[in-house]
């Protein structure tokens, strides 16, 4: 699976939107393929502040637990509330599911971020270990 | 040694095998400044007959056969004799915890009809695999309400067990969580002004016992408004599950946090027992201790698993909803099979004869002396107030090998000759009217 | 695949049988009450709104349906007593039968905690003698039976551990707790308030002592070792790791759950450890009952006395045996009562049954054995640590993981041998979670030890040449491969009537 060029990724494996004022964030393929069968998403609530850097949530499969670090800081401005009924959307289409949006508080943040390029070469060294 | 099935033979040709010249050498790499290079001071072994004799010496220094009143938090209830001929099967108690669901589901199952019937008579949703006892149960549904509601603060019933309250002090000193108590009144109820009063919006959760450590059922719809108005949580105690027969379940109570002792699980001075948590589904992914769930294999066929595992310790670690691994699964066995002996109309028979029992025994006591905390329900305990020390009167009774009531003078000085007098549907007519004779003679 | 390859017993796949509530039918029954010998009372009238209307859907059936429906779910178990366990860490042993029949006689079963001291002198006495005979076994000067698991005692001793600094005027702010911890130990640390810190093991799976030297400060409270560790490698310097602690003032707690391997041959107080628990449930044979109850007594050194729980058992002025409650320092109660009493009785049988010589050839039983086991494995399976191993052994799944077999997987296919698997994935410090942590006891004979090595044996070569047999795995047990991942989605937690 490709990794879309208008995303940017992290290296905890999260992918980035950024929209102008927000970003919305999701895990990426890697991720939910490293994990299995996602049982579980711990969102923050809508209003929540978040900092980059930091763990905003987590993911559960059946016999473990990750957690979710935030790209950039700002306030949550929303959640996907599908997820709370359906964490199996995120093995289907990692990259389409989206978990929070962000009000990002510094967009200069985003600039540390991966491109699609260097993501991928990242998780080849990761795999290559 | 008799446990031991090696001859000498086979553990020479193992040590052969191994590559080494003795046992000893397996033991070298620990530094010789450790060895124990003497006898261990204990008893030379012992002969089974030598064994069954020592055990049934103490057990003879120890009360048998006299008929007893105490309750207060462990109840001397009737245990048919099926639930020890089926939880003595070797594939009951020597199997070890279900985490290989292929091989465990008898155990499992057996833990899925535990919750399910827990649920069905505390009225709540869903109910874990067991805590270690009734009183443990308690910090861990306060820690629980404090996750669930980001807040820090518990206000406790000073009429839920002292002892109870004791481990809650302890888990709540050392975790800097504030614990308010609030009094009883003279009717043995929590006192709603001074509980509206002490709790605020900082308190994660109310808790009570009900009924209370008096007998006395208390006015749980009332207690929740309190707790809930201030979006605090309702934590119920349960000391004296029998109760759940006939009198109605706390189902405005955000946790129950009980004990199942009471059902077929013996006294034994003190334990093991069964704690169970039971809650909201809502909260299931808060509630500590091991979950069974039902799902499918392969086949389609139903099967059962330890589920929402990630709760607990062995994968949250530090973060886990609580530190508990074993817990007293055999112990809920035996309650599940207790309960299903009973069922639906044998919990209400078996309850309303405890009702009946204390009932009359209150009735009886209430001619010679006080009968405290008059004009609210209670259940199978009730206090009496005597001129005398209680102890005196439990000495007269000793001698008509009877263990009388509780004395309530460490825990309740206030209430000054008190004890607390329980009676199941194994106290006797005959028992009842010679402890009231042995009161005010 | 023929059934013939197969020498093992096991239990009986076949029994049909639904849940209680499905069998539940109104009007059946299984109790008869004797006839009340006091007046009737009006329920309702004596309760008014307390009262309660109905019990739902409590089942409703008779005592012989219960008796098979109980019996046929116990056929579905594997327990030890119809074969070895052979999991790391959990010293699955006999269970003898008469630390039972000892634990129901009727004057110790139905024994009420609050009866009169005097009337309880046989208990009392009971719980003195087990405290010393442990005592004297693990080396240490003073005793709790209260908690009533491992992880309750860890609570208990951690907590004894703050009490003790808070008296010195700081109770500090960490653990140290090395990365080959069983889960209950960050647990236990963050519920007694403190934040844990990982010590890093050196190569040879040991506490590297230079790291530790170097993590100690004023900060520390104090280190939650396993000795022999989750690995079975007993820490050598473990002295050393004493001195450090207690340098700075910190206090050395020993997680006791691979007792089994020191029991008679060495004691924690000797070396060092200034408190501990021991599982009664694992070492001193009490059943593990399919999760419990268990029993985690703590033991400590002289310095931590004064903060035990209450009560504690004394003797009295007059010889008898009384519980003491005046205790000031005492860290309080940790649960209601005295402990999981009827454990105690089993523990005390247990000991009594071995005596010192029984005990001492137990430990080394269980150490031969785990070595036999490592001898003949160690060509098919990789051994991480070169390390003599104590009573447990760990391999791990490296080879096989090659033609995609894992150690889960390994563990599934030895149920088609007739056996329960070994710990997986345990210790994380194995490789790519590979631990197989194997733990026989000393209750295996050389006949049951043979059994599972030719089934380990047969798996690697299975490994190697028919992978997806073992993939499959299990393919003689009446399920198979549950679906674990929507009973985590959607759980179902409880019976309900199915909706007319």
């Amino acid at each position: 699976m490709g990794y879309p060029n208008e995303l940017k990724y992290t290296r905890e494996h999260e992918w980035v939107k950024a929209d102008g004022k927000t970003a919305t964030v999701g895990i990426t393929n890697y991720a939910q393929e490293q994990l299995g069968d996602i049982v579980f998403v711990e969102l923050p609530k809508v209003g929540a502040e978040v900092s980059k850097g930091k763990s905003f949530g987590t993911v559960e499969s059946v016999k473990s637990v990750s957690e979710i670090f935030a790209p950039v800081s700002g306030k949550v401005a929303a959640i996907n509330e599908a997820l709370a009924t359906a964490p199996e959307k995120i093995n289907n289409d990692a990259h389409g599911s989206w978990m929070i949006r962000i009000e990002v508080k510094d967009p200069a943040e985003l600039n540390g971020l991966l491109s699609a390029a260097d993501y991928e070469k990242f998780i080849a060294e990761e795999q290559g270990h | 040694m008799r446990y031991l099935p090696k001859s000498p033979q086979d553990r020479e040709q193992m040590l052969r095998e191994i590559g080494v010249a003795s046992i000893d050498e397996l033991f070298s790499h620990i530094p010789d400044e450790y060895r124990l290079n003497r006898d261990l001071k204990v008893t030379r072994q012992l002969a089974e007959s030598e064994i069954v004799d020592y055990f049934q010496q103490r057990a003879a220094e120890c009360a048998a056969g006299y008929a007893n009143f105490l309750g207060a938090g462990a109840y001397n209830h009737y245990r048919p004799v099926v639930v020890d001929s089926l939880i003595s099967r070797g594939e009951f108690f020597t199997a070890y915890t279900p985490y290989q669901a292929e091989i465990a589901q008898g155990t499992l199952q057996a833990i899925f009809e535990f919750q399910s019937m827990i649920c069905e008579l505390t009225g709540m949703e869903v109910a874990n695999a067991s805590m270690y006892d009734g009183s443990t149960a308690v910090p861990e549904a306060v820690m629980m309400a404090m996750r669930i509601t980001g807040r820090s603060g518990a206000v406790v019933a000073r009429s839920l067990h002292p002892e109870y309250r004791e481990v809650l002090g302890t888990y709540s000193k050392y975790q800097g969580i504030p614990v308010a108590e609030v009094p009883f009144l003279a009717n043995g109820r929590v006192d709603l002004k001074v509980l509206d009063q002490a709790t605020s919006d900082q308190t994660a959760c109310v808790v009570i016992q009900s009924p209370n450590f008096f007998g006395t059922i208390e006015d749980v719809t009332a207690v929740a408004d309190v707790a809930h108005k201030k979006g605090a949580l309702l934590i119920v105690s349960i000391a004296e599950a029998i109760s759940l027969g006939i009198v109605k379940p706390p189902a405005e109570a955000d946790i129950v946090a009980m004990e199942a002792q009471s059902f077929g699980v013996p006294l034994g001075f003190g334990g093991p027992y069964a704690g169970v948590i039971a809650t909201r589904e809502k909260f299931v992914r808060q509630i500590p201790g091991r979950l069974v769930g039902q799902t499918v294999d392969q086949q389609g066929h139903r099967g059962f698993v330890l589920t929402l595992a990630t709760r607990e310790q062995h994968i949250k670690r530090e973060k886990a909803t609580s530190n508990i691994c074993t817990n007293q699964a055999l112990a809920a066995t035996m309650a599940t099979i207790f309960m299903t002996i009973y069922g639906r109309e044998g919990f209400r028979e078996l309850a309303g004869h405890n009702l009946a029992k204390a009932h009359y025994a209150a009735q009886q006591f209430g001619k010679k002396a006080k009968v405290l905390f008059e004009g609210a329900p209670r259940f199978n305990e009730f206090v009496v107030q005597t001129s005398e020390d209680p102890h005196i009167i439990n000495n007269r009774l000793l001698a008509k090998n009877i263990i009388g009531g509780f004395s309530l003078q460490k825990f309740y000085p206030e209430l000054g000759n008190a004890a607390v007098w329980c009676c199941t549907e194994m106290t006797t007519r005959e028992q009842i009217d010679a402890a009231v004779q042995a009161v005010a003679q | 695949m023929s059934h013939k390859k197969f020498k093992k017993v096991r239990p009986h796949p076949s029994q049909n049988e639904g849940l209680i509530f499905e069998k539940s039918s109104p009007g059946k029954k299984a109790y008869k009450l004797p006839p009340l010998d006091v007046p009737q009372v009006d329920a309702a009238k004596l309760l008014g709104s307390a009262g309660r209307q109905d019990l739902g859907n409590m089942p409703e059936v008779s005592e012989f349906e219960i008796i098979r429906h109980f019996t046929r779910l116990s056929t579905w178990n594997y327990a030890i007593d119809l074969g070895m366990y052979p999991l790391g860490s959990c010293t699955m042993k006999y269970n003898a039968r008469v630390n039972e029949a000892v634990a129901r006689i009727a004057g110790l079963a139905n024994a009420h905690p609050y009866q009169p001291e005097k009337m309880s002198q046989g208990a009392l006495r009971i719980l003195k003698l087990l405290s010393d005979y442990l005592l004297e076994i693990t080396g240490m000067e003073a005793i709790t039976l209260q908690p009533a698991a491992g992880a309750h005692g860890e609570m208990t001793g951690i907590l004894l551990i703050r009490a003790y600094l808070e008296s010195k005027g700081n109770p500090r702010k960490k653990i140290l707790i090395p990365d080959s911890a069983h889960g209950t130990n960050p647990a236990t640390a963050a519920i007694c308030g403190y934040t844990v810190e990982n010590l890093k093991s050196n190569s040879a799976g040991m506490v590297d002592v230079s790291a530790l030297a170097a993590q100690m400060n004023e900060d520390v409270a104090g280190i939650m070792l396993t000795n022999p560790n989750t690995l079975g490698i007993f820490e050598e310097e473990i002295h050393k790791i004493a001195d450090i602690l207690h340098e700075k003032g910190g206090l050395l707690y020993m997680d006791g759950a691979n007792m089994n391997a020191l029991v008679g041959k060495t004691r924690p107080g000797d070396f060092g450890v200034d408190v501990m628990h021991l599982n009664l449930h694992k070492t001193f044979s009490t059943p593990h009952g399919g999760g419990g109850p268990g029993s985690g007594p703590v033991a400590c050194k002289k310095h931590l006395e004064p903060f035990l729980p209450v009560p504690v058992v004394v003797t009295k002025a007059d010889g008898s045996l009384g519980f003491n409650y005046d205790r000031p320092k005492a860290i309080g109660r940790v649960r209601m009562f005295y402990g999981n009493f009827g454990m105690h009785v089993r523990a005390l049988a247990y000991i009594m049954a071995n005596g010192y010589d029984g005990l001492r050839l137990t430990t080394e039983d269980a150490v031969l054995n785990a070595n036999y086991i490592r001898k003949k494995l160690e060509d098919v399976y990789e051994v991480p640590y070169k390390t003599p191993s104590m009573h447990e052994v760990i391999l791990s799944h490296h080879r096989q993981a090659r033609q995609g077999v894992k150690t889960g997987d390994i563990a599934k296919r030895l149920i088609d041998y007739g056996f329960h698997p070994y710990t997986t994935a345990f210790p994380l410090i194995v490789a790519d979670h590979g631990a197989m942590m194997i733990e026989p006891t000393e209750s295996e004979s050389k006949e049951e030890m043979d059994l599972f090595i030719e089934a380990m044996r047969a798996i690697a070569e299975e490994a190697q040449n028919e992978p997806e047999t073992i993939l499959k795995a299990p393919q003689t047990t009446r399920v198979s491969r549950l679906d674990e991942v929507t009973a985590a989605r959607k759980p179902i937690l409880r019976w309900k009537p199915e909706k007319t």
